[in-house]
């Protein structure tokens, strides 16, 4: 199904009969999915379906949790994150990851922006306050803020400070970003603003989605995952999903009948 | 029935509050005894001699009570063992909450909080008959017991809370902060180094602030490794001479004074003197810890 939905040369990563364990918990199950590149691929599912965990997978943040235990292949430009000889350092920097809480560090606004580009070795002034200025104008926070870079990005609202953690990770300039469901902590009109961030995006990035609102999933993704107990039960074209589900399962779930 | 309910909780608020209040009061009478009976040694001694007076010679004829070899001598032997626990001890905090295993994590910790038990008299003994000795051989010493062995018994005494208080400070940062710092593709000592560990300054430095308290206050075990010569501390090679710090003062002189003898006034004051100091440093401990859980928080 997966190989006629993406073109070869259109993938970004390409998982392969991925498993996960939390120590005798089998939390994934043969997962097999092909995420295009610069299109936002949504992962939707009731709680407790696998769905963060599966995203966790793509930038190896499960490495985190001692019980836990991944097999198979998540291919990255064709490289398999999960090799021995894979730098994690160097794969965060590539595959950059929004969380669901905002977590912004306790210092300045400016200081968050330069810290990834700081670590990565970037010394020169000039040159963190243009990441700086450009990470904030891509996430549409600039405007707010930029007569307060020096106050802590703690005082910002939570909208913001979402926002503001999204510009940290665009300054660390990623090829993928992993968004895990960023948007369940914030009011509306927060939402809608980092949802037309999101779709603003996608042209330069290629963005996976965890999201427990589907009509998020159907408003800003091109392609929707579905996912129940650990498994991927139906993937395709958001439209194809929304409108026209294969599976029973995935129909109810759309449909609100349970999740 | 309502009237007897009421009368019952009021009553349970009441004892509450007597009880509560009493420990206030106790306090507030030890103060007032201590300054009352430090400052009657003024009456007959002027507070600058006291104070700048650089001999300490209580039987001489006329009695001499200068307050500063003595406070030099806490000074020396304090900033010693803080120059030794504070590295260890955060050191020590930053493995149990961060790198260790939980299992070896869960293991330490107890341990680490069962050196605080140890009655300090026990300290003093193995400093006098283990430290003390190895100190004089190693460097080549006329004694070993020396401001540096009391610092280092001091830091070992020092080290249960710096570790457990930097410990809950650290382990109390949001985990969200760390993965933040590690999905950007920071590495596990740049996360604790650079966000782990200045989320956690306010707790640190109240750790810092309660052990150097628990080391200025400390009599039993510096009586008995330092050496207790009432002269000031030559710098810097005053850390491996015997120095005679204020506690051990009280502590080896209030039996044999006489009471209310001006000698036994002068003891007051110096208590005093010590008094303030804690005071002051558990103050400045607790204002760190407030200011920066604000900071933590945003205003």
């Amino acid at each position: 199904m997966t190989e006629k939905l993406i073109k070869d040369s259109d993938i970004a990563i390409q998982i392969n009969d991925l498993n996960l364990w939390y120590g005798t918990t089998h939390a994934l199950k043969d997962i097999s999915i092909d995420i295009p590149r610069n299109k936002v691929t949504s992962l939707i599912g009731p709680s407790g379906c696998g769905k963060s965990t599966f995203i966790r997978c793509l930038n190896r943040m499960n490495d985190l949790i001692r019980s836990c235990r991944i097999e198979g292949e998540v291919l990255v430009d064709g490289e398999n994150i999960y090799d021995d000889n894979v730098d994690v350092v160097e794969l965060r920097k590539r595959v950059g990851m929004v969380f669901q809480k905002p977590n912004p560090f306790p210092m300045s606004i400016a200081d968050n922006i330069s810290y990834g580009p700081r670590i990565h070795g970037e010394k020169d002034k000039k040159r963190l306050e243009s990441i700086t200025e450009e990470a904030l104008s891509s996430a549409a926070l600039w405007d707010e803020v930029s007569d307060r870079l020096s106050k802590s990005a703690l005082d910002l609202s939570g909208g913001q400070q979402q926002r503001l953690c999204i510009a940290r990770t665009l300054a660390v300039k990623p090829e993928i970003i992993l968004f895990d469901e960023p948007c369940s902590a914030l009011d509306p009109i927060s939402t809608a603003k980092i949802e037309e961030l999101i779709m603003d995006l996608k042209n330069e990035y290629t963005i996976v989605i965890v999201t427990h609102n589907m009509q998020q999933a159907a408003r800003i993704s091109d392609y929707t995952a579905y996912f129940l107990l650990g498994e991927l039960i139906e993937y395709g074209d958001t439209e194809q999903i929304f409108e026209n589900p294969q599976e029973k399962s995935t129909e109810d779930y759309i449909t609100g009948r349970f999740g | 029935m309502v009237f007897k309910r009421q009368h019952k909780e009021r009553l349970l608020e009441s004892t509450l509050f007597i009880v509560s209040s009493i420990t206030i009061i106790i306090l507030f009478l030890i103060c007032l005894f201590l300054f009352r009976d430090a400052l009657i040694l003024f009456r007959t001694e002027s507070l600058i001699d006291f104070i700048s007076g650089s001999f300490w010679y209580p039987t001489s004829e006329p009695p001499l009570y200068g307050l500063l070899p003595l406070l030099l001598g806490s000074l020396v032997v304090t900033f010693g063992a803080i120059c030794i626990s504070v590295p260890l001890g955060i050191t020590s905090a930053i493995y149990i909450s961060e790198i260790a295993n939980p299992k070896i994590a869960d293991f330490l910790k107890p341990f680490v909080e069962i050196l605080a038990g140890i009655p300090s008299v026990v300290y003093g003994f193995f400093g006098l008959v283990v430290l003390a000795p190895y100190i004089q051989n190693l460097l080549d010493l006329p004694t070993g017991q020396v401001a540096l062995t009391g610092s280092i018994m001091l830091a070992i005494m020092a080290l249960p809370t710096i570790i457990s208080i930097s410990e809950d400070a650290i382990s109390s940062i949001p985990s969200s902060m760390r993965e933040g710092s590690l999905a950007m593709g920071a590495t596990r000592w740049q996360t604790i180094y650079k966000v782990v560990l200045p989320a956690a300054l306010s707790g640190i430095s109240a750790a810092v602030m309660l052990g150097m308290g628990r080391a200025i206050g400390e009599t039993m075990t510096v009586m008995m490794v330092t050496g207790n010569a009432a002269v000031i501390p030559g710098m810097p090679e005053g850390i491996v001479e015997s120095v005679r710090t204020m506690t051990a003062t009280i502590a080896l002189e209030m039996g044999e004074v006489p009471m209310g003898s001006e000698h036994y006034h002068a003891l007051f004051a110096v208590g005093s003197v010590l008094f303030i100091m804690t005071f002051l440093i558990n103050l400045i401990a607790d204002l760190i810890k407030n200011k920066y859980r604000f900071k933590l928080e945003g205003s």
